[in-house]
């Protein structure tokens, strides 16, 4: 028994740095586009497995996701770019202390952007929680908006609807590859543990749940507010990335977006939230092109905007309607279903062979 | 402030409370009937505009051609999207949200790609733009047109909804969903007949709306449609006097904070989410105290 | 001494009065029945017991510590558990997990704890586990152990809901009409079931019934509801030639 453990950890140690080495490559020998198109892979899986634990393991549907990845972005920007380059931006009305003087470096930024978000989440969850199903969605809507609102009306803390330029670039793939191996890890440990196991209770059934001893309050409370702190570490990164904020990529749409990720990968499965985050990126980056004007051979394409979201709203609707469960359903990779799936591989060829033979 | 200008902000925000209470009750008759908040009732709104406007645009209708067609077209468009995206969703009410949603954003780009992402001005009869001066006060004949039309359409689904047989049968769908499928009532004709209201009225909505504000895109539905939501909400969910009370009193309301507080106007809507917030933390049934479906232990 | 005491609980809903000045005082080791026609008030009073109400007026006792108006959760971790009239196992968990969850009130390890397989937790979760894995082994659902529990027949998901029950240590049960649906045999064999549980495991025992079967053969006293009164109380021989029961109720058998 003890023997089969460490093989296990052995194992996903060496596959997580295999992944950390391959990223440190890609970082020197890929160029700017196929990188950034890692780095929001590795964003989305962090903001996607957020979800998946909220929903997907706990039965909460949130859709809080874009406000506190705003909080996240935004603290990361007012933290990392200098006095003065604030002094320059705020365009609007000059920016009040104390985030006219503050300057952090990125890592701590990002973990303050993450804590925020979590606090945020404690304060949303705090009366959200006690609410289902419609209410609960509106409410958390509600609620991510107020906040998209609050950055666009209060220019003299972040520069209201123009947003922020200039964030200094501090993240590298190996990274948020990191981060998004973490996060993985963290949100597994979470689930598989007895902790996990209150919380899928909660999901199937609330009133039996704290019947047999779960305190609702509490364990709502911990799936929400990390599940907060990984979208506000997530807009963190995303901010840092891209260079900008501004408050509308923090419109509903982003939460859609993690929503179509989740159903696309299977609520319940981990890993279907990391092969969804991937779909999504590349289909976002194809679709992307399309919208726009291009020139191929000589004629002229002009470009279809809207074309992106068409595509990813009808993809939604189809999922939802004939394919709930996403593409793992509740299936998880695991050590074991790779060495069963070899083991029937080469089952197959001996007994292939074993046929020729006699 | 004096009277005169009270007078007219007065007069905008019966308008547009008017406005909003035709949008809300859309979203209160098929939460209603099939618990589901239909998300997509802003672009149905938006359809009706949209089309009316492409109408008289691309092919020369005069607007009282137009319009009628792109209501019929909405009508049958609600119907469609009931019966394919919301009826399979029926019992599983997450996914039918997800779904709601889904026909939202696919809604408002196919519109964006198939027609034009470019915002257009709304064909509407001469004779609403102008106004009526009653000494200081001006008053837009839009806005009267708006409170006479809203007013009429108010008392048409009083009349169909306590009077008639398919109006009470809407009613009682509401209350008790298998109690009504005992004593008879075919519950899929209940919907579709709610839907039929339901986008009727997104479409009137949208015509008074867009004679007001004359531009319309892709996007036109969806701040009215949040705005009446939250106005369906504050009056309490699935009751229909609710939506019509909670969506006056949220244009009226929206109209006066600017009025008497020009500095706040830009938060206006952290307003308008703040009172959602607030009623359904502490008032979950809204204003008229409607009750939610209880789980029974 | 009283292992459950209620005095004068009262519940009213708005208008309604569910409940009218309910007392009992359940002896350690006893098995108390309630029975009443359907809306006496029977199911409401389990609901205040176990916490999901809070009751109008009155007073309840566990071990002779208040738990009035105490969380479910709180009230089953003083050692009260229920099972639910319709099952309410966790259909799509494994019957392991089912089982497991009761141990999870008694858990000392911090969520951080869990996440990093500390020492402690990683103790704590092994026992936890050789208990369900006893627990599962004493009544006989061992080979079911990773099954998804929603698969198991009818029969056995009620036995699954005891050993759920049974797993978060209480000192009292609630059997909220435990043989439903359940032919003579099936209820002959949970008679004998009740009676073992209650003797390996050291409970006191309340159900409410409509089984007369149920009710004479294990309940060693009972208390009638009608209409949120109390109409009667005494020993099974007693209620039996009460005139009023007989009235309100037992013409049904």
């Amino acid at each position: 028994m003890k023997f089969k453990v460490d093989r296990k950890t052995i194992l996903t140690l060496a596959a997580a740095a295999l992944l950390l080495g391959l990223s440190f490559l890609a970082e020197n020998y890929l160029d700017d586009f196929q990188i950034r198109l890692l780095n929001m892979w590795g964003i989305y899986i962090i903001m996607v497995v957020g979800f998946n634990l909220i929903y997907g393991f706990t039965g909460q549907f949130s859709l809080a996701h874009a406000g506190l990845a705003a909080i996240g972005a935004y603290t990361v920007a007012l933290l990392t770019l200098s006095p003065e380059a604030k002094q320059l931006s705020f365009f609007i009305a000059p920016p009040i202390w104390p985030i006219s003087v503050l300057q952090l470096p990125f890592f701590p930024s990002l973990i303050i952007g993450g804590l925020l978000a979590a606090v945020v989440g404690y304060l949303i969850g705090a009366p959200a929680l006690r609410l289902h199903g419609d209410y609960l969605l509106i409410v958390t809507f509600g609620f991510s908006e107020v906040i998209r609102l609050l950055l666009v009306n209060l220019p003299m803390v972040c520069n209201g609807a123009m947003g922020l330029k200039g964030i200094p670039q501090h993240s590298t793939l190996p990274l948020i590859i990191g981060l998004a191996m973490a996060s993985v890890f963290l949100v597994k440990r979470l689930v598989d543990s007895s902790y996990g196991r209150a919380f899928k209770c909660i999901r199937e059934d609330e009133i039996a749940a704290e019947a047999m001893g779960v305190y609702l309050f509490r364990h709502k409370m911990l799936a929400f507010v990390v599940s907060s702190f990984l979208v506000g570490i997530g807009g963190g990164l995303f901010a840092n990335i891209l260079g900008t904020v501004d408050p509308n990529t923090f419109k509903p749409y982003l939460t859609y977006a993690i929503v179509t990720m989740a159903v696309l990968g299977g609520v319940q499965s981990l890993t279907g939230g990391i092969i969804a985050a991937g779909v999504y990126t590349i289909m976002s980056e194809l679709l992307r092109s399309v919208e726009a004007p291009r020139t191929i051979f000589g004629i002229d394409f002009p470009g279809i905007p809207g074309l992106r979201t068409l595509a990813f709203a009808s993809m939604l609707l189809l999922l939802i309607l004939f394919a709930r469960q996403g593409i793992m359903g509740s299936n998880e990779f695991s050590w074991e279903k790779i060495g069963l799936f070899f083991r029937k591989l080469f089952k197959r060829t001996e007994g292939a062979e074993n046929r020729e033979h006699s | 402030m004096d009277v005169s200008l009270f007078i007219q902000f007065l007069i905008n925000g019966i308008a547009l409370g008017s406005l909003y209470a035709l949008i809300s009750i859309g979203y209160t008759i098929i939460y209603g009937v099939v618990g589901l908040i239909n998300i997509a009732h802003g672009e149905f709104f938006m359809v009706a505009a949209f089309l009316t406007m492409w109408g008289v645009l691309q092919y020369n209708l005069p607007w009282y051609i137009s319009f009628p067609i792109a209501a019929i077209i909405t009508v049958l468009l609600g119907l469609l999207v009931e019966k394919v995206a919301y009826r399979p969703l029926r019992k599983m009410k997450t996914s039918a949200f997800i779904g709601a949603i889904s026909v939202s954003f696919l809604l408002q780009n196919l519109f964006v790609v198939v027609f034009t992402p470019r915002s257009k001005p709304f064909p509407h009869p001469a004779l609403l733009d102008q106004v009526i001066n009653m000494g200081d006060v001006a008053l837009p004949v839009v806005n009267i047109a708006i409170v006479l039309v809203s007013g009429l359409l108010f008392l048409l689904l009083s009349y169909i909804v306590t009077k008639t047989d398919i109006g009470r049968a809407m009613r009682a769908v509401s209350k008790d969903l298998e109690a009504s499928q005992l004593m008879g009532v075919d519950p899929n004709r209940i919907i579709s007949f709610a839907f039929i209201l339901s986008t009727s009225f997104a479409a009137v909505g949208a015509f008074m709306y867009c004679s007001k504000f004359p531009y319309v895109d892709a996007f036109t539905g969806v701040i009215p449609g949040l705005k009446a939501f939250i106005g369906a909400v504050m009056g309490g969910i699935g009751s229909i006097p609710g939506a019509m009370v909670g969506g006056f009193i949220l244009g009226l309301g929206e109209i006066m904070l600017v009025a008497f507080f020009p500095e706040l106007t830009s938060f206006r809507d952290i307003f308008a989410y703040l009172i959602l917030i607030l009623f359904l933390l502490f008032r979950p049934g809204g204003i008229f105290n409607v009750k939610a479906r209880e789980e029974k232990v | 001494m009283n292992i459950l005491e209620i005095n004068h609980l009262t519940m009213q809903f708005g208008g309604l009065v569910a409940v009218d000045d309910f007392n009992l005082h359940l002896e350690k080791g006893k098995i108390f029945g309630l029975i009443g026609p359907n809306g006496s008030g029977k199911t409401t009073v389990f609901n205040v017991i176990t916490g999901f109400y809070k009751p109008t007026k009155g007073q309840l006792l566990l071990n002779e510590k208040e738990i009035t108006g105490l969380r479910p959760d709180q009230i089953t971790s003083m050692g009260l558990t229920r099972i639910f009239q319709n099952t309410r196992i966790f259909r799509n968990l494994t019957v392991f997990d089912n089982v497991m969850i009761g141990y999870h009130l008694r858990l000392k390890s911090s969520p951080a704890e869990a996440i990093l397989h500390t020492s402690r937790y990683k103790k704590e979760d092994k026992a936890s586990r050789d208990l369900a894995d006893e627990l599962l082994e004493g009544l006989g659902l061992s080979k079911y152990t990773s099954e998804i529990a929603g698969s198991l027949p009818y029969g056995l998901q009620r036995k699954l809901e005891v050993a759920r029950a049974l797993s978060t240590h209480p000192k009292v049960l609630l059997l909220d009409e435990p043989a439903t649906g359940m032919s003579v045999e099936e209820t002959t064999e949970m008679i004998q079931f009740i009676l073992d549980v209650r003797k390996d495991f050291d409970l006191t025992i309340l159900i409410i019934e409509h089984h007369m079967q149920v009710i004479m053969g294990i309940c060693e006293q009972i208390s009638v509801l009608s209409y949120g009164k109390t109409i009667a109380e005494g020993t099974p021989v007693e209620i039996q030639n009460n005139e009023e029961v007989i009235d309100a109720y037992l013409g049904k058998g």
